[in-house]
C-alpha cells in the first residue's frame, strides 16, 4: 500500500461514514448501548494517542523526555482555559526549548 | 427524507432559508462563520504536523478536503508519523473509528435538511462537529438549514486554507523533533480528549485506554496500540447504565463532549 492509497481509502471510508447517517435507518443504531459505546469510542482512541505521541518511542519502546513536560504544560494551559493553537504552540516551544538545551 | 419533528411539511425547499427575517438571517450567519473561524484555523497545526509525519502537502490537503474531519485527520498523521506505512491499515482504521460520530450526527442532521442527491453527499461531507452543532441549536427549520449549510461551508473553506498555509509552514521547518512537532500532536490530542472527559464513564474509559496502550505499545506493532484501546469504550459502554453523558445537543456551535476541531 502506498501512503497515497492510504490516505484516499481512509477518506473516502470518512465520506462513506458520514453518508452512512443519511442512509442508515435510525433504529439500527438507537440503543442505549450502543450510544454509550460510540460516545465513549473517540475518547478511548484519543486516550491511547495521547500515550503513544507523548511516552513511545522508536520500536514501540517507552521513552520519557521533552513531551512529557511539554504535555505537562498544555494540561496546564488546558485548566487555564487557553485556545486550541496556544496549547499545541506552547507544547512544541516547551519541548524545542527543552531540546535546545540538551534535554529529551 | 424524514420531516422535522413539529414542522408542517415546510421543508420541500432548498436550504437558503429566505422566509428567514433579515436581523434573524444576519444573526445565523454570524455565528455560522465565528465558529468556522475559531475552528477553521486549527487547520494550520494540521496542516504542519501532517507534513512533519512525512505526508506531502498534497496529501495533507486531500485529508482536509476529503476526510474533513480533525480528529481522525490528526490520529491518521499520527500513526503514520510513528509506525510509518506499514502502520496503514492501523491509521486507517482509528480515522474511521474516530470518524463514527460524525455519522451519528447525520442522523440528526438529516432530519430537518431534507436533503436528497447530490446535495445529501455534499451535507454529509460537511457534518462535523460544529455544522451540527450550530444546525440543531437554532429554533426554526430554516434558521437550522442556514445554520448548518453555513457554518459546514465556513469550516471547510477556513480549514483547507489554513491546512495549505500549514503544510506549507511545515516544509519551510527543519527537523521536525528539533522544533518539538512531535510534543506539539501530543498536545493536539491532549486537548481533543479533554473536552470529552465530562463524566465518570468517560475518565475510567481513558484511564483503562492509557493503560492499554502502554503495556501493548512494546510489544505490538505501531497504531495496533491505538486499535486495542478502543476495548475500554466496549468494556466501560456495556458494564452498566447511567453515569454517561447525555444526548446530543446543540448550543453556541458546541456539543458536549465535542472536540475544538472539525
Amino acid at each position: 500500500m502506498t501512503l497515497w492509497v492510504a490516505v484516499v481509502v481512509a477518506s473516502v471510508a470518512s465520506l462513506l461514514i458520514k453518508l452512512a447517517g443519511y442512509l442508515v435507518p435510525e433504529t439500527l443504531l438507537a440503543g442505549e448501548r450502543t450510544s454509550r459505546v460510540t460516545t465513549l469510542l473517540p475518547v478511548a482512541l484519543l486516550a491511547a494517542l495521547v500515550v503513544v505521541q507523548t511516552v513511545v518511542g522508536p520500536g514501540g519502546s517507552i521513552v520519557l523526555d521533552a513531551r512529557i513536560a511539554a504535555v505537562g504544560v498544555a494540561v496546564v494551559l488546558l485548566l487555564l482555559r487557553a485556545n486550541f493553537l496556544v496549547i499545541v504552540l506552547a507544547a512544541g516551544a516547551t519541548a524545542a526549548l527543552l531540546r535546545a538545551i540538551g534535554w529529551g | 427524507m424524514s420531516d422535522a419533528p413539529g414542522e408542517q411539511g415546510s421543508n420541500s425547499e432548498g436550504a437558503t432559508g429566505s422566509a428567514l427575517p433579515t436581523d434573524r438571517r444576519r444573526e445565523v450567519i454570524r455565528q455560522a462563520w465565528s465558529v468556522g473561524i475559531a475552528s477553521g484555523t486549527y487547520g494550520i497545526s494540521f496542516g504542519a504536523l501532517a507534513v512533519a509525519a512525512g505526508l506531502s502537502l498534497w496529501q495533507s490537503q486531500l485529508l482536509s478536503v476529503l476526510m474533513f474531519t480533525g480528529g481522525s485527520q490528526f490520529a491518521f498523521v499520527s500513526i503514520i508519523g510513528t509506525g510509518g506505512l506499514s502502520a496503514a491499515p492501523a491509521a486507517i482504521a482509528t480515522a474511521s473509528m474516530l470518524g463514527i460520530r460524525n455519522g451519528l450526527y447525520g442522523l440528526q442532521t438529516s432530519r430537518f435538511l431534507g436533503v436528497t442527491g447530490i446535495r445529501r453527499v455534499v451535507a454529509a461531507q460537511l457534518t462535523i462537529d460544529e455544522s451540527t452543532a450550530v444546525g440543531i441549536a437554532q429554533p426554526e427549520l430554516r434558521a437550522q438549514r442556514l445554520g448548518f449549510w453555513q457554518t459546514g461551508l465556513a469550516v471547510f473553506v477556513l480549514w483547507n486554507l489554513s491546512t495549505l498555509a500549514g503544510a506549507l509552514l511545515g516544509n519551510a521547518f527543519g527537523d521536525p523533533r528539533t522544533l518539538g512537532l512531535d510534543a506539539a500532536a501530543a498536545a493536539a490530542f491532549v486537548a481533543l480528549l479533554w473536552p470529552r472527559l465530562r463524566s465518570r464513564d468517560a475518565t475510567a474509559t481513558a484511564v483503562l485506554a492509557m493503560f492499554i496502550a502502554l503495556v501493548t505499545s512494546p510489544v505490538l506493532p505501531a497504531g495496533v496500540p491505538v486499535i486495542l484501546a478502543a476495548v475500554a469504550a466496549l468494556v466501560v459502554g456495556l458494564r452498566r447504565p447511567g453515569r454517561h453523558e447525555g444526548p446530543l445537543e446543540g448550543a453556541d456551535g458546541t456539543l458536549p463532549g465535542s472536540d475544538p476541531t472539525p
